[in-house]
């Protein structure tokens, strides 16, 4: 019998756990580094199609743009208080990111080159991180899988008008759908990599399965991913760029192309092209906006003197 | 370790009229009125809730898990507080 026997137990029978409850270090610490991990890509996540709100080609796709990004805000937020449920603290998160000692998603690292891109986010990269979260929605930490739920129900808003803007440029000139071609050229290996190192090289998924954290191996949601992406890029008009994608049905599932392993690690290791400035961008939003907390913080305990 | 310059809050939103204000999550803020500014921004982007409470984090008090056993066992073993336990003849009507 383990110390914690109720951990223990909650975890066979599916049952959740809940902030207060006992649980292994190791559970905790692994729960507080993927849900920062998780937030720390929400927040940086902004920054790519931020890019582009100011130079919308009309009100409608600024609104919505608008709209995308500061959903994406919210779901850095929702989990950030996931976190803090473990004790974690989000100052020192923060910090945590802008130091670079915490992660973040890799595919945030890719720039932004033409307005297509904001489509291809919304289709690809959203569609992505749709199949990674639709399954956490029932991962065994409470607070994290309750963040989900509510992260999964915006997802939808964020694939579809992707997915539209795309469509509506495929039907304008063979500019734009060049534009849509070579966006998709360019996000549809990062976005594979999004479901992270293939099972082989992914020492961690054990562990996180047996405590329910994670219900699916890397190779099985990019296998899921592939299996969406194909339908939706022939209706859209535009080629995926791997010459071994095809139908095999031996295997019920599409057969692809393995992305480049060391670009990855390249990438998450501080290589991509806007690693630098994605971060120096955060840290920047925290030292301006640093006189505003003190002077809210001041303020608010002045007001509760006054009251005394 | 650095700690965030605002307290910690639990927002609590009533989705509509008539239910009951639900616990959502949680955020950091100056003051309570900002704590529900933030609350609406947060967690009612999408016509979620009609009123939201916040409370300071520091300012709940909740049972230990711990003690969970001990804490609701005396609930336990009073059987006759629910209907189930009174057998009544199945030709009274509206019982
Ligand atoms: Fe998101
Ligand atoms: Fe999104």
């Amino acid at each position: 019998m383990t110390d914690f026997a109720l951990f223990d137990q909650a975890i066979a029978r599916d049952q959740r756990i809940e902030p207060a409850d006992e649980m292994p270090e190791r559970y905790r610490s692994t729960m507080i580094r993927q849900i920062a991990q998780h937030a720390h890509s929400e927040i940086i996540g902004m920054q790519p199609e931020g890019e582009w709100i100011t130079r919308a080609p009309t009100l409608r796709r600024k609104a919505i743009l608008l709209a995308k990004v500061q959903d994406e805000a919210g779901h850095g937020l929702y989990l950030y208080s996931a976190a803090e449920t473990l004790g974690a603290d989000r100052g020192d998160l923060t910090q945590r990111l802008i130091e670079g000692r915490q992660k973040y998603s890799s595919i945030f690292n890719y720039p932004t080159l033409s307005f297509a891109d904001v489509g291809v986010i919304g289709w690809l990269v959203d569609g992505a991180a749709i199949c990674n979260q639709v399954p956490l929605c029932r991962s065994s930490y409470g607070p994290y899988a309750r963040a989900m739920i509510r992260i999964c129900k915006e997802e939808s808003f964020h694939q579809r008008q992707g997915y539209e803007l795309l469509l509506t440029m495929m039907s304008g000139t063979a500019a734009q759908r060049d534009m849509v071609q070579d966006a998709v050229d360019r996000w549809w290996w990062p976005s594979l990599m999004m479901f992270g190192p293939p099972d082989a090289d992914s020492p961690n998924t054990a562990q996180s399965m047996a405590w329910k954290i994670k219900r699916h191996t890397n190779d099985e949601l990019r296998q899921r991913f592939v299996d969406m992406s194909v339908p939706q890029a022939a209706e859209l008009g535009v080629t995926l760029p791997d010459p071994e994608l095809a139908w095999n049905a031996s295997r019920d599932h599409y057969d692809f192309g393995q992305p480049d392993w060391d670009e990855l690690r390249r990438v998450i290791s501080g290589g991509g092209a806007m690693n630098e400035q994605r971060i120096a961008r955060r840290r920047q939003a925290d030292t301006d906006g640093a006189w505003v907390r003190e002077a809210a913080a001041a303020h608010a305990a002045k007001n509760l003197e006054v009251a005394r | 370790m650095t700690r965030h310059e605002w307290p910690l809050f639990e927002v609590f939103v009533r989705a509509k009229r008539g239910l009951n204000h639900v616990h959502v999550g949680s955020l950091r803020a100056a003051d309570h009125e900002m704590a529900l500014h933030h609350a609406r921004d947060l967690y009612t982007r999408r016509n979620e809730g009609v009123s939201i409470w916040v409370v300071r984090s520091d300012q709940v008090a909740a049972s230990d898990p711990a003690e969970k056993p001990s804490f609701f066992e005396p609930s336990a073993d009073k059987v006759y507080r629910h209907p189930t336990h009174y057998t009544i003849p199945s030709t009274v009507p509206h019982i």
